[in-house]
Order: C-alpha cells, then structure tokens, then sequence
C-alpha cells in the first residue's frame, strides 16, 4: 500500500517537473526519507494505541459479560443433530510373526475395528453401544459387543446397568481391547474365557459414601452359550486409596457361578504411580490378577505386569502370565514397548516367549491402535 | 464473661465443625474460590494439584469416592477435564453432581472464552472447540466465576444464602481492590512480547496487554520438537521477545534451551494456588504471577 502510494506520488512529481536535475533527486530522496520515518512512526503509535484499545475492550467485554446473570450461554448448537450421540473409531491390527517347532508363520492382521456410541437417554438413563468390526474366514462381521443401558439417577450411591455387558469379574475383564497395554490378553483369560467375559443380563452396584473407595456389586447373567435362562451370576468388591501425592491403589475380588461348570474366583491388584500425580510425564503402572478355578485338570491362572513410561511418549513393559494344571504350570512371558504421538495413536511392539508347548515358541509383533472420533474418559 | 464466651463459642462452633457442602474442586483454584465464598460452610477438596497437568489425570478410586459424597462439582470445562471427569461422575453413582443439575458447574460457561473454533481437526494438536479452558489467569474472570458460584451455593444450600452473599460481597470488594493493585504494578508490562509453552496463559497475556508471539509447542499438547525450537531459536536470536513462560508441571527443559541460546529469561509462573511457594490462595497466587512478570522483564 505504502509503496504504491509513494510511487504515485514519484509519478506525479515526474509529471509535473518534466527535467529533473541531480540536486531535485536528493531532495525527493531526503522527502521520501522523512516521510517514510514519519509514517514508521505513526504506525507504531497507531499499533500501539490499537493494542491497548484491544486489552482495554477485552477487559471491559470481561466485564459486562461478568456482570450479566446468569450467563448467556455460549457455543449452543441447534437441529437434530444436536442429539447425536458421542461416536469414536479405533482402528486396531497387528503384523506378527510365531517361530517355534512345527510351527512357522507370519502375516498381517486387522484386529477388530471399535464403534463406539454413547450418549445420555435423557434424565435418568445413559447408553452405551460398542461393535467390533472384524474379519473372520474372509468374511466381514459385525458383532455386538456392548449394548447396554445404565441409569445415572438412582439415589444413595447405587447404579444399575442391563443388557450386553462386560462383566464386572476381574480387573481386565472391563477393559476394551485398545485400553490393554499388551496385544493380547494374559492365559487365564484366554483359558477361562475365551477372550473377555461379556453376558447378557443385569448388573447393580453400590459405592459406599467414605473417603476410601468402595464399591459392592452383582449381576445376573445369561451365561455363555446357554439360552435357557439366567444361568450365571456374579458377585465383586473393589477398595481403593491414594498413597502420598503420586501412588494410588485399587484392590479387588470377584467370584462368579455358571451352570454346569466350576466357579471361578478371581482377585486383583493395581498400583499407579507418577511423580507429583502428573501422569503426562513419567509414570508406572504395576496390575496382577490371580484366578481360582475348580474344575478337575486346571486349578487357575495368574498374571502380573509392569509398564514404565520413563518420559513423555515412551513406555515399556514386561508381563508374566500362566495357569496351573494338574499336569505343568504353562507360561509365558512378554516385553513389549510402545510409543503414542498423541492420546489418540500407539504403536507398539511386542515378544512373547511361548513355554505352553513341550517347546518354547517365540512371537513377536508389531501393533497399532488409532482412534478418531469422541474417545470417552478411561476408567482407573 | 463465661456467658460471653459461652455465645461465642454457640455461635461459631456449628459453623465450624459441620461443614454443610462438600465441594468437589477439579482444580486448585476453584477450590480456593469455594473457600472465599462459602467459607467455613463448605468442605472444598481439589482433584488436581498445580504440579499436575489437568489434561491428563487418572480417574483414581480415590476421586470417584470424593465424587460420590459431593455436593457441588466445579471445574473449568470448556473439555480441559475431558479425559477423566465422565469416568468420575460415570462411576460416583451421585445423581446430584451429573451435568444438567444444580450440582454441577462449569467455570469456564460464566466467562468470554478466547480461541472458540469450529475448525476441530485433530491434526492441529490438542483443540479445544469451545475456547480455552485456562480461565483462571485473568482476575476479572474470577470475579464472574465468584458470582455464578454464590449464586449456585445459594440455590443447593438456600439456609445459607445471606452468609455465601456477604462473603461474595467481601471477596468483590477485596477482589476489585487487588485489581487495581496489579494493573497498577503491572502497568510497565504492557506492551511486552511473552513466548508461552502451552496456550495456557492467553488470559492472563490478555489481561495485562503482553503479546504472545510464540509457543514452544509447535502442535497444542505435544511436546516441543527440536526442530520447532531451533526455528524459534532462529526467529528471536535478535530479539522479538522479552520473556518465556511455563507452568510449574512443564518441563523446563525446552524453556531453558531457548532462553540460553537466545538470552531471553525463563521463568515459572503459578497456573494456579500452589504453583509456587508464594501462591498460598487467590490473592498472593496473583500477587506472585505480578512479581515474577515485573522482575524478569526488570532483569532483561
């Protein structure tokens, strides 16, 4: 702007005085010099002036904005698609390789990819819908996962979910599969479950109204695979507490009853630390589970596992998991490390020594977890 | 005299000892304003320390049961608590704190809000579509945010309502006061340029007429890259900025870089009560931010 200006003003002094003599150029020199410092210096003022008018307005928006009451309320969306529920995504899969005796293989799998729904039903209920798309046998399925609805205004510190739900059994047992911090789960939910334990049915729990942490709860279940009825049901407390500024602890016990099988009792431990309770940085996270099954041939499973994020990004972790036969105790164990750009993206890298055979198998794999979307709070 | 002491002791000792409402602070600061305001009927607690980034916190037993007995819920929204207030109030089995009842309040809907976007793509880093949540650094807001507060004590414990509007009147008038102390002291800093960590001090920038004119963090809530520090390295080698500012949970590491390749000074400032030893409450938390600002811009 500036320079077009001066430059028809240059145009129109050419015009004017046809002949310019060599003395006439200094001149305009040393005028365009002035005016140029000139305008510097009012523009710096004006920006000046315009900055304090900026703070001086900002405040005094502050101000009356502070003084209305109530509040207007800002940001409000109109239409139908105000309902919408919260949606997420996460993209899940795994390229890993087994190398053991008998068996050599190696491939590239999708795992299952989450679709997340949740929402408020309205005063009284909210509800939760998680699907797992995945591909099986060359085929697209979509499954169900979760599809359950929980109230949110029972009084005195109980709730009540129903539907399709993971079970409050256990620790890991509630965790989506893009929460656990290894690929795959440990043996014992593998053995006793199958993968999770996720049913059919109805759950209540009650949190005591103390400063410890404290929550009793229940449910009856379809129980897997048999759709005669109300064929399980289980029962599970958890305790847990702050230790000084940085640690806290969650401990627990569950049991749970099926038809026409062993009961199975399960407790755990978790314990969470980071330095001043300021989790971005560096942080640890030990968590053990150990199960208790009566049937005839396998007495239990076990697992506990460490993971350490030293800094920000980084974390590693071991694991050792087994169960207990009448026969051996099979094992394995796994180290794994993984690094996430932001909360929404992990990468992770994981092996595992197979000692559940007569020979030790080795796996290893490389698996990444991508979510987009809402993404609900995680549970401790 | 016995009978003097005797109704002393009447009139203050149920106030003392039954605090009629507990309040579920999420962060430190609205805490201290629950203390100003509801004095010793209320029974504050915060979920976050200042050493802790308010972003990332578990969602430990410990806060769930703490929610559970609440009776008022106030956190600065705007979705700075996103990652694990739904998992607390989800867990708490406490209707009356849920969001929609009286039990539950957003500092954060009382104030303007600066940086409201709809352009939400997670590719820009940590975005926050309703604005800024770090309300707190600008006193004025604070004045809003008391308002709205006594007003909600009010409404759960109406028995009370004299006492939270008596409070609320000598917490203005100090308020105000204290105001006119800190622009006064702070009068020399307008004009001055700050780089920032994080956006988390834009109202406080604001307040005092300082410009941003850089964050460390090259993408909001990732970790300042090297390449992205050497850039700023380049661009205020010769000046273009007279201060760098982080919070007390930040790493110093890329702050102190900067300032010894630049020269610029460093320094921490509290992002709320507790961030430093000075910062005791409101008042000195702000007494504090003042004098840090004002020495390292004397010093430079």
């Amino acid at each position: 702007m500036r320079i077009v200006s001066l430059f028809g003003a240059l145009m129109a002094l050419t015009l004017i005085t046809p002949a310019v003599s060599a003395a006439d150029n200094t001149d305009i020199e040393l005028l365009r010099t002035a005016i140029e410092d000139l305008r510097a210096d009012y523009d710096a003022r004006i920006a000046e002036l315009e900055r304090r008018l900026e703070v001086a307005e900002q405040n005094a928006a502050q101000a009356s904005y502070a003084a209305q009451s109530p509040a207007p309320a800002q940001a409000q969306s109109s239409g139908q698609a105000a309902f919408n529920p919260a949606i997420g995504v996460v993209f899940q899969g795994t390229l890993w390789g087994i190398d053991g005796p008998g068996t050599e293989s190696e491939g590239f799998a999708v795992g299952e990819t989450e679709l997340i729904m949740n929402a408020n039903v309205d005063d009284k209920f909210a509800a939760y819908l998680t699907a797992a798309l995945a591909f099986e046998d060359g085929a697209s399925e979509l499954e169900i996962e979760e599809a359950w609805v929980e109230t949110t205004a029972l009084p005195a510190g109980f709730g009540a979910r129903f539907g399709r739900m993971a079970s409050g059994f256990g620790y890991l047992n509630a965790k989506h599969s893009h929460q656990w911090d290894f690929a795959d789960l440990p043996l014992p939910y593998q053995a006793f479950f199958d993968g999770r334990y996720v049913d059919n049915g109805v759950r209540l729990t009650w949190l005591a109204p103390t400063d410890v942490y404290m929550e009793l709860g229940g449910e009856i279940l379809q129980g897997e695979g048999d759709p005669s009825g109300l064929a399980a049901s289980t029962v599970f407390a958890n305790v847990g507490g702050d230790v000084g500024s940085g640690g806290s602890w969650l401990a627990g016990g569950s049991y749970l009853e099926r038809d026409n099988m062993a009961s199975l009792t399960g407790a755990h431990f978790v314990w969470k630390w980071s330095r001043d309770g300021n989790w971005k940085d560096r942080n640890f996270v030990f968590q053990t589970e150990y199960f208790d099954y009566g049937d005839v041939g396998v007495d239990g499973g076990w697992y506990a596992q460490a993971v350490y994020q030293p800094f920000e990004r980084w974390r590693f972790g071991a694991r050792a998991d087994g169960l207990q036969t009448d026969a051996d105790d099979p094992r394995r164990y796994s180290v794994m490390f993984d690094w996430s750009n932001s909360e929404f993206s992990r990468l992770r890298m994981q092996f595992t020594q197979d000692r559940t055979g007569t020979e030790n198998r080795n796996e290893w794999g490389l698996q990444y977890i991508h979510s987009i979307g809402a993404h609900g709070a995680h549970s401790f | 005299m016995n009978r003097l002491i005797t109704a002393l002791l009447l009139c203050t000792l149920p106030l003392a000892v039954n605090a009629e409402i507990r309040v579920f602070a999420c962060e430190a600061e609205w805490a201290a304003l629950a203390d100003e305001i509801g004095g010793d009927l209320v029974e504050s607690f915060s979920a976050t320390t200042a050493l802790q980034d308010p972003h990332y916190i578990q969602a430990r037993p410990s806060l769930i049961a703490k929610v559970r007995r609440a009776d008022l819920v106030i956190c600065s929204g705007a979705q700075l608590e996103i990652g694990w207030l739904p998992a607390l109030l989800q867990k708490a089995n406490n209707r009356k704190v849920l969001p929609g009842n009286d039990g539950y309040m957003e500092a954060s809907s009382f104030v303007l809000r600066v940086g409201a976007t709809a352009d939400v793509d997670r590719s820009k880093g940590d975005i926050h579509p309703q604005g800024n949540p770090h309300i707190q650094v600008n006193p004025h807001n604070m004045t809003a945010v008391a308002r709205a507060l006594s007003a909600r004590l009010s409404k759960i414990n109406p028995d009370n309502t004299d006492i939270y509007d008596a409070n609320l009147n000598n917490f203005i008038i100090e308020w105000e006061s204290s105001m006119a102390r800190w622009e006064a002291a702070a009068a020399s800093l307008r004009g001055k340029r700050a780089i920032t960590h994080h956006k988390s001090w834009e109202y406080l920038l604001g307040w005092l007429g300082i410009e941003e004119v850089a964050n460390l963090e090259a993408v909001p809530g990732l970790p300042p890259t090297a390449a992205h520090l050497s850039q700023l390295t380049a661009q205020f080698l010769s000046g273009g900025a007279d201060v760098i500012i982080r919070a007390p949970y930040q790493h110093g590491k890329s702050s102190e870089w900067l300032s010894k390749r630049t020269g610029i000074p460093a320094i921490v400032l509290p992002l709320t009560v507790g961030g430093t030893d000075g910062a005791t409450d409101l008042f000195t938390l702000f007494d504090d931010i003042i004098v840090r600002l004002t020495r390292a811009m004397d010093d430079a």
